[in-house]
């Protein structure tokens, strides 16, 4: 991952030869032309990424090691942003809760995106009277707010970071549904799908050689983009007590233990809410990127 | 600001004065983007006098539609107009500002583009429409621009006025809307008139019958500046013509003179493409022409070679296809259609838009079932099989669309759309071939497509969106070729494509088809084109084949009324 090289023809002056004016702050990267937005981006999301895989490279600490005397510490060169109600140190915290945080994100967002392929390409294949169906059925999803539809799956099944992420999954489905039929009802009846059939090829070539593909590939950008909103989601389920339990190091369940000290301690608070932000918007940022460039190839 | 004249046959003495330009431009030069890389319009000079006609042609990416625009202020952002004269009516315009600008728009000079329909609010009645340059120009209050607008659309050839004047854009036939717009463009009965392609859209009766009416608006007394890539369109009504390329007028003189004696080589060319009244079989585009195929042979043996003479490639028999259109009527797309095409000959459909040619073309492909009658492919049943008894003998046709670039997968690179094409059913394959000698097939093969088409191998790795109008439409038939089929169905194949790119791909189809003796059932709503490429032609309307046989006997005396008329709106090369 770290292996991205940096070809240093950063346009400090706001001009780069030949780049047309308005062009501002474009940066190479290999074969790569990011923006400054999109550079940074993809820097943070490298070190949550470093911080799941193996957080005691960044924070050697334990995140359950409680030591009361340092209790409601501010931050400080010791403890970087603070420490809580125990006296653990938030920023061990913050970088061990990328794992938890990031894997209910990424799980939850394909969770979604595997029920609306599901639901989409039944609806989309199988004749008017399953779209139909599928359709009212996903209706009836699309009348709850997600996040109802998740505190009502967590309230059938228990509270729990699996519940959280299932449940995360579940209310994202619909929408994901909805955009592949649209998608698939447009590949189908698209010319090359026409010009293939004129070719001779067989219903379940056509399928899989074009329609599929076509389908699918804009789901890439689409899940990246949810990726952000299902970590919200599920930090929002834990800060009401419904997906992670404290002690354990996620951010939505720090962020809630925190609530109780805001006015005094609001480092508590503070960082993992940075951190669900940070993660948010650097996943739409890469999101909307993979979709500009997708756009233009 | 007095109201301008009601009366549009007033023959206002200034205006008919030569000595007076409506337009001088000198030395007009536009740029985008880098002051380093080519003006779009380097040094481009004219003038226009009232009641004249001036015709700017020249092909995609030449610059005229850039000229037509710089004379309203309409060059776009970023670009950068510079000319030593832009004088019109009399003053100079050159850096005026965008409100300047705005002031003489349809006071001045008006505006007619391409696309009607986009040209139009869809949402608002066209009396509104064309009302707007009145409301901002004239103090006439709501009544007054009624009866002037009325006047207008009643000047312009829409009699009843009054019964379309409320109507929107989408509710007008393409005709009217032109004639519309064309109106919009007079209400303020400017000096000059830019007009930019206003027929390229339009089915070729109406195409005769908006030029017939933008004559009329310059035997008025109005200056015209009529930009068109087509020359046979041009020769009706300009009195001059400016050949444009690459930026700069190559051309100039009056119409005959250019028309019969062309001495720049670009204006020859695009001359010698217009397939109007060219021989069948006849090249179109110069032999040594960067793609042209190996040999230019002159005449074409008219004589299919055949095998079973008996047999046609393709027959098709009553057929009737009815679509269910708004409100519960029917729609008769296609009624008790027949033909047969014989083998190794060529078969031209042409009609204009709505005239069913298309959906001939997709019953004839199995893509639609017919309602009634039946299509034989090569004397065996073909539109009565079920899907997948026909999908084996699809590769006996190949079919080219004319929307090319859709037919193509958008994810593929053209190594693998030719690829995909001849690993197909029925393409050669042996049963106990291994993987890899598949492949070097299949490879070999690709490049023998290319060849043939007239593309070098260095394409193989680009995608459809990266070449150019002409090489897809190349790559399109070079994958229509590759399961060898014996019939071609060509849908409007040129009908995107400039005319010299037209002329080297009709070239191309000629050559394929005598190669491999094909035989072709090519659809146009273009007379010229399908009076060049066919053998016999059958034309279309309402549904129906009003008109087939011989293409000479059809072009030299149509017996049909509606042929009559469809042959006397060509336009012609004078």
């Amino acid at each position: 991952m770290s292996e991205l090289e940096i070809q240093a023809s950063a346009t400090g002056a706001g001009r780069s030869p030949g780049g047309t004016p308005g062009r501002v702050g474009r940066l190479r990267v290999g074969r790569l032309r990011l923006t400054v937005v999109e550079l940074a981006a993809v820097l943070v999301t490298l070190l949550l990424l470093t911080a799941a895989v193996a957080p005691r490279l960044l924070a050697p600490g334990d995140p359950l090691a409680i030591d009361p005397l340092a209790a409601f510490g501010a931050p400080s060169w010791t403890h970087w942003f603070g420490t809580d109600e125990s006296g653990r140190d938030i920023y061990t915290r913050v970088i061990d809760g990328a794992r938890d945080s990031l894997l209910i994100g990424l799980t939850a967002t394909a969770i979604g995106l595997a029920l609306g392929v599901v639901l989409g390409t039944i609806a989309g294949t199988l004749g008017a009277a399953v779209d139909f169906t599928v359709n009212r059925f996903l209706e009836v999803l699309f009348a709850f707010p997600g996040l109802l539809l998740a505190l009502l799956f967590i309230l059938v099944f228990g509270p729990g970071p699996g519940s959280a992420i299932v449940a995360v999954g579940l209310s994202t489905a619909p929408g994901y549904a909805r955009i592949i039929r649209a998608q698939l009802l447009r590949v189908r009846s698209a010319a090359f799908v026409e010009a293939a059939t004129v070719q001779g090829l067989g219903r379940r070539r056509i399928l899989t050689r074009h329609i599929l593909p076509n389908t699918l590939a804009p789901l890439l950008v689409l899940g990246t983009l949810g990726v952000g909103q299902a970590i919200v989601w599920a930090a929002a389920l834990s800060y009401l007590g419904l997906g992670a339990q404290p002690p354990a190091a996620e951010w939505g369940a720090m962020l809630s233990a925190g609530r109780t000290y805001i006015t005094s301690s609001w480092w508590m608070s503070f960082f993992p809410g940075l951190f669900i932000v940070l993660t948010a918007v650097c996943a739409t940022t890469l999101g909307r990127a993979i979709e500009k460039r997708m756009r233009h190839a | 600001m007095t109201p301008p004249s009601t009366d549009l046959n007033s023959t206002d003495q200034d205006r008919l004065n030569p000595a007076v330009p409506a337009l001088r431009v000198r030395k007009l030069r536009v740029a985008f983007g880098d002051p380093d890389t080519r003006p779009a319009v380097d040094g481009v000079s004219f003038e226009v006098a009232a009641g004249e006609c001036l015709a700017i042609v020249g092909e995609s990416g030449s610059g005229k539609s850039v000229t037509a625009r710089s004379l309203l202020g309409l060059a776009g952002a970023g670009a950068r107009v510079s000319a030593d004269d832009l004088t019109l009516a009399g003053e100079s315009v050159l850096g005026l500002s965008e409100s300047a600008w705005r002031r003489r728009r349809g006071r001045d000079v008006g505006l007619v583009l391409q696309d009607a329909l986009a040209s139009l609010d869809p949402l608002r009645p066209i009396v509104r429409e064309i009302g707007d340059s009145l409301r901002l120009h004239t103090r006439q209050n709501g009544r007054e621009r009624t009866i002037r607008v009325l006047e207008i659309l009643e000047s312009v050839g829409l009699p009843d006025a009054h019964l379309y004047a409320g109507r929107r854009s989408g509710e007008l036939s393409g005709g009217q809307r032109q004639r519309a717009l064309i109106a919009a463009a007079l209400a303020l009965d400017p000096p000059l008139l830019v007009a930019d392609e206003p027929t390229t859209a339009l089915d070729v009766t109406v195409q005769a019958q908006v030029l017939r009416l933008l004559e009329q608006v310059r035997d008025r007394g109005t200056a015209i500046v009529l930009i068109s890539h087509d020359l046979a369109v041009v020769s009706r009504i300009a009195d001059r013509i400016a050949v444009m390329h690459d930026g700069r007028i190559v051309e100039t003189g009056p119409a005959e003179q250019v028309l019969q004696n062309p001495r720049h080589a670009e204006t020859r060319r695009m001359l010698a493409a217009v397939p109007v009244d060219k021989p069948r079989g006849s090249r179109l585009a110069p032999a040594d022409s960067a793609a042209a195929g190996p040999a230019a042979i002159v005449v074409r043996d008219r004589t299919p070679t055949d095998v079973h003479p008996a047999v046609p490639a393709l027959e098709a028999t009553g057929l009737v296809k009815t679509f269910a259109g708004p409100h519960g009527a029917r729609h008769r797309a296609v009624q008790d259609v027949s033909f047969r095409l014989d083998r190794g000959s060529t078969l031209g459909i042409v009609g204009e838009s709505g005239s069913g040619k298309t959906t001939a073309a997709r019953l004839v492909l199995a893509l639609t079932a017919p309602d009634a009658g039946e299509v034989r492919l090569l004397g065996k049943p073909w539109s009565a099989l079920p899907e997948a008894e026909r999908r084996t003998r699809r590769p006996l046709i190949g079919a080219v669309y004319q929307d090319v670039l859709a037919s193509f997968d958008p994810r593929l690179s053209v190594r693998e759309i030719l690829g995909h094409a001849i690993t197909g059913p029925g393409t050669g394959a042996e049963p106990g071939e291994t993987r890899r000698a598949g492949r070097a097939r299949q490879a070999t093969r690709t490049l023998v497509l290319l060849d043939e088409v007239g593309l070098v191998a260095g394409i193989l790795d680009q995608r459809p969106t990266d070449l150019s109008g002409g090489q897809r439409q190349r790559v399109g038939i070079a994958r229509a070729l590759a399961s060898r089929p014996q019939i071609l169905i060509c849908d409007e194949p040129v009908s995107a494509l400039d005319v010299s790119v037209q002329a080297q791909v009709l070239d191309l189809l000629d050559e394929v088809q005598r190669e491999h003796d094909l035989s072709v059932l090519f659809i146009s709503h273009d007379l010229g084109v399908i009076q060049h490429v066919s053998d016999r032609v059958a034309v279309m309307h309402e549904g129906r084949i009003v008109e087939s046989g011989p293409a000479d006997q059809v072009f030299a005396a149509p017996q049909n009324a509606y042929t009559q008329a469809l042959l006397g709106a060509v336009p012609r090369l004078s």
